[in-house]
């Protein structure tokens, strides 16, 4: 079995799978629960200062359903945490000390005064939590009320609130970043310029997820209105990737650890998270879909794949993705590649030659037999080694992408005659 | 001869209703499948692959779109979806309950090679039609009035089809049906547990609906009727006429009492009341093909203590598919091959038991007896080895109609050998099933009326 401790930016964990800070980690109770099926860690549903908490709406949530599967995106209007700040910071030093191995971090949004936060890092502290993640990501509500993304998006502000965090507390800061922007890595610099130890993302991302047609009003509908919420689940994790990977790859960022969140369901999407440098990964829309016993399958599935690939700690498979995220100017324009149809396993849909004609490049021809049997092949001269078919084909491994050895060298788009501005 | 091996039981005349409770017999002829629950609707739509040229349509005597219809489900448009299949099928209710599907369109389903199991066309095509009849909703609207008339004959699938596709193009159809009441087999014929709720008269109604068809039950043609007049009154005559005889065993004693025609005993199973239909305890059914299997099944339900199918040759060589072989067998009918009955044993009251003698294939491949025979006390046997066609019995109207193997003979358009009469369905050449019959009506309407559009284009 491999070893699948984890450590990011001094926060341990038995493994690296926590929930993100969200109703599955609101209280005591479900806490508890999750640390009893198997979590690593949770970040605690952000709190706000002492007073009067939010209020929530109802209903809260939306869901995008595909293909009779549900909740392939999840949307929410949800709030921070709705109880008040001295239940929530009793019910984490109680958790801490009966669970001292597992990640607590505490996640935290005040208002963007040094005040504010200095208070309530000192009360936080003495939970005995493990670290704290700055909630600059919330895109509804919290952000009309100067907020949440209203910090996130605008890097200074990142920067400033970073720095007095890390002034005010010996606690590792992680800095959880919205992707409701163009670049993620001007909030990522920014953070590290702020001396922030980790930063988490994906935060949720602004969304309308449907339209009620009868009551013409988007959903979840509060008493026939709704807004946009934060979108999230699997249709999230291509955005989430994409943004670490930006962040992995950038010089001013590559030190920083990340704690990768967005649409991970399984231990695959975890090892990628981690291929792409993540040192931990936070789950909330599975565990809000499935319940807390996904955590086995996500242990046992990475403890597997690890075992399979000769992988004994998570620092052996870390970042070895990075290196492959390359600009599109720099893909080799002379690799080729071109459709490969296993008749064998055809199960003659026609789907791969339909979308290919209509939609692509005429290159998959369609013959029948005499005794009805349908026959698709691969013009080779026309196929572009585009892809499509192979995605199209519902019949696993029956195309496949092969390459041509056309005997060309490496050359990308700077090196390409067809480029005005290579020499 | 070799010796007959004889039973000791007693014989024959065990015949009684109410073998069985009301309610048991009541809840053995509801759905032979439950209608799909939306959540398996989803589940089912969602494994269609949308597949381009799809060999299931292919294989869909009425060409109906079915990856379009199937979308359809996936994206709640119910209404569209049985429309689709309506307007290739105007019987599409129906055929979803009737069809043999693992013959036809779940037969070519690519989904049987991807996973073994092919979608459930037919249970989707109920799901979809269901939500439309549930409805009471119309989707069709008949074309302004052309003043051209049609004398339809028969009132069966092949029959309302080729009325309602020309009613649709705005002639006037008059349907003449020798008997009290539409639907044909639909109505008389088809097993009970596939045809529940009035589902056959239901679906007369929705097609008579869109107006332009007249029907003259209890009007036969042969009776009343004459040919050569209908071609003198109407612009064209379509003959949908199905079978009207069953065929004979030719053995002596074979019109006893007790024993009966399958599909006049199945008619009655459609029209009575099944807690007083008498049944015998010990039943044989001679024959092959689904009538054979819809009697025995039937029987089985109502009480019947043992059920058995004598069939002269192999389980391959029965035309009742895998399918209904499987659903006789799950419902306890015994299938007995490579036997066929050589003498109808009777006393004063009729039917006693029967003598049958095992078959082998000789060296050129045809079917004999092997000399050897066994006897078995039977209270009731049904004779289920076919219908066909008997001119004689619509009263030599048809005489001057070339015929093709005791059929009515026809061209690629459903035309006859007269040329302003076409024909369809079991009466005509190719299988005996409802979607063909509903086909060759919707064929014949087409030709119908193109012949209308090329006569007036030629003044
Ligand atoms: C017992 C049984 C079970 C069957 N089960 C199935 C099944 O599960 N699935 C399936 O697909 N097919 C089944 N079939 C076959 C199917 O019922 C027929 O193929 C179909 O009904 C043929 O339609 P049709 O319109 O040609 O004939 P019919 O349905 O026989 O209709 C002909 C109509 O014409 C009328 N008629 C006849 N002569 C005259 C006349 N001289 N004047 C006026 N009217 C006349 C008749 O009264 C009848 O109403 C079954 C058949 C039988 C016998
Ligand atoms: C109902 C709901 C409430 C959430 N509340 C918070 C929150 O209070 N603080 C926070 O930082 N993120 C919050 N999030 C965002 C999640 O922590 C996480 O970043 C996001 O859901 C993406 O991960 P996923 O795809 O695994 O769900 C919330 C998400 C949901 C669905
Ligand atoms: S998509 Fe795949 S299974 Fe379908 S026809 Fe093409 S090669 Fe065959
Ligand atoms: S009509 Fe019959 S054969 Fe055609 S699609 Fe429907 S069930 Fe299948
Ligand atoms: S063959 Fe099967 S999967 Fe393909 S369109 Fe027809 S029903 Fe759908």
């Amino acid at each position: 079995m491999a070893d699948l401790r984890c450590n990011i930016a001094g926060v341990t964990s038995p493994n690296p799978f926590w929930l993100a800070s969200a109703p599955p980690t609101d209280k005591q109770y479900n806490v508890e629960r999750a640390f009893e099926a198997g979590w690593g860690g949770v970040v605690w549903k952000t709190l706000a200062e002492a007073g009067p908490p939010v209020v929530n709406a109802c209903s809260r949530y939306g869901s995008v359903d595909y293909n009779g599967q549900r909740m392939i995106g999840l949307n929410n209007i949800e709030l921070i945490t709705d109880r008040p700040l001295e239940v929530n910071l009793r019910e984490i030093e109680a958790v801490k000390k009966a669970w001292p191995d597992r990640a607590m971090v505490v996640s935290l949004m005040v208002p963007c005064e040094e005040d504010a936060w200095k208070n309530i890092l000192r009360q936080v502290e003495q939970t005995g939590c493990d670290g704290v993640e700055l909630n600059f990501g919330c895109p509804h509500g919290m952000s009309e009320r100067g907020m949440g993304s209203a910090v996130g998006q605008v890097p200074e502000y990142i920067q400033m609130v970073a720095a007095w965090c890390k002034q005010h507390t010996r606690l590792p800061v992680f800095v959880k970043l919205t992707p409701n922007i163009t670049d993620i890595r001007h909030a990522a610099r920014a953070a590290a310029a702020g001396g922030a130890d980790a930063v988490s993302l994906i935060n949720t991302i602004n969304s309308i997820v449907s339209i009620d047609l009868d009551n013409m009003a988007p959903q979840p509908t509060v008493a026939g209105k709704g807004t946009h919420g934060g979108y999230c689940g699997p249709a999230v994790k291509p955005i989430a990737l994409h943004m670490v990977a930006d962040i992995a790859r950038d010089e001013a960022t590559r030190h920083l650890p990340i704690s990768g969140i967005g649409g991970i369901s399984n231990w695959r999407d975890a090892a990628e998270f981690i291929a792409l440098n993540c040192g931990s990964v936070q789950v909330c829309t599975a565990a809000m879909r499935f319940g807390f016993g996904i955590i086995d399958e996500m242990v046992d599935g990475l403890n597997q794949w690890m075992d399979s690939k000769g992988y004994q700690t998570l620092d052996d498979f870390r970042g070895q993705a990075v290196p492959n995220v390359t600009d599109w100017q720099y893909l080799d324009l002379n690799y080729k590649t071109i459709a490969k149809i296993d008749q064998d396993k055809c199960i003659e849909c026609g789907l791969c030659h339909i979308t290919c004609e209509d939609t692509s490049h005429q290159a998959i021809s369609k013959t029948k037999t005499a005794d009805g049997q349908r026959i698709y092949t691969v013009i080779d001269d026309e196929c572009v080694g585009c892809n499509l078919c192979h995605l199209v084909c519902p019949v696993p491994d029956c195309i496949s992408m092969v390459e041509v050895d056309n005997g060309l060298p490496y050359m990308n788009w700077t090196q390409h005659p067809n480029n005005p501005m290579s020499k | 001869m070799k010796s007959v091996r004889k039973s000791n039981e007693k014989r024959g005349h065990d015949i009684a209703s109410g073998r069985l409770p009301a309610a048991t017999i009541k809840d053995n002829f509801s759905d032979l499948h439950p209608p799909l629950t939306e959540l398996q609707a989803q589940a089912e739509s969602a494994r269609c692959l949308f597949c381009h040229d799809a060999p299931c349509i292919e294989a869909c005597p009425t060409d109906i779109d079915i990856p379009n219809f199937i979308r359809k489900i996936s994206t709640g448009n119910l209404i569209g979806s049985a429309t689709t299949i309506l307007s290739a099928n105007i019987m599409g209710g129906t055929c979803a309950n009737v069809c043999p599907v693992e013959e036809l369109c779940e037969l070519k389903c690519v989904m049987n090679t991807a996973e073994h199991k092919p979608v459930t066309i037919g249970r989707l095509q109920r799901y979809a039609t269901d939500h439309l009849f549930a409805r009471d909703t119309q989707p069709f609207q008949r074309a302004a009035d052309t003043g051209r008339r049609i004398a339809v004959i028969g009132a069966g699938p092949a029959g309302l089809s080729c009325a309602h596709g020309l009613a649709m193009h705005g002639h006037r159809v008059d349907v003449f049906e020798a008997r009290p009441k539409a639907g044909g087999l639909n109505e008389y014929g088809i097993a009970a547990y596939k045809m529940l709720n009035q589902r056959a008269a239901r679906e007369v109604q929705f097609i008579l609906d869109i107006g332009g068809i007249t029907l003259h039950t209890g009007q036969a043609l042969g009776k009343k009727l004459r040919l050569a007049e209908l071609r003198d009154q109407y612009d064209a005559v379509f003959l949908g006429l199905g079978h009207n005889v069953a065929n004979r065993l030719g053995l002596e004693h074979e019109d006893t009492a007790g024993m009966h025609n399958a599909i006049d005993y199945i008619e009655r199973i459609r029209q009575e009341d099944l807690s007083s239909l008498p049944i015998g305890r010990r039943i044989v059914v001679i024959g092959g093909g689904s009538t054979a299997i819809d009697i025995a099944v039937q029987s089985k339900k109502l009480g019947a203590e043992s059920v058995t199918i004598v069939y002269r040759r192999g389980a391959r060589q029965m035309s009742a598919t895998w399918y209904e072989q499987q659903l006789a067998q799950t419902n306890g009918v015994l299938i007995k091959t490579r036997a066929m009955p050589v003498q109808v044993l009777i006393d004063d009251d009729g039917l006693t038991g029967m003598v049958f003698e095992t078959t082998r294939l000789d060296a050129a491949g045809k079917l004999q007896g092997t000399g050897e025979r066994f006897e078995w006390p039977v209270d009731v046997a049904f004779k289920a080895i076919g219908q066909s066609l008997d001119l004689s019995a619509v009263g030599h109207e048809l005489d001057t109609i070339q015929l093709q193997h005791g059929r009515i003979a026809i061209d690629a358009e459903q035309r006859t050998s007269l040329s302003d009469v076409y024909a369809g369905g079991d009466c005509v050449p190719g299988p005996d099933l409802t979607v063909h019959a509903v086909q060759d009506g919707k064929l014949a309407a087409q030709a119908i009326h193109r012949s209308f559009a090329r006569e007036s284009s030629h003044g």
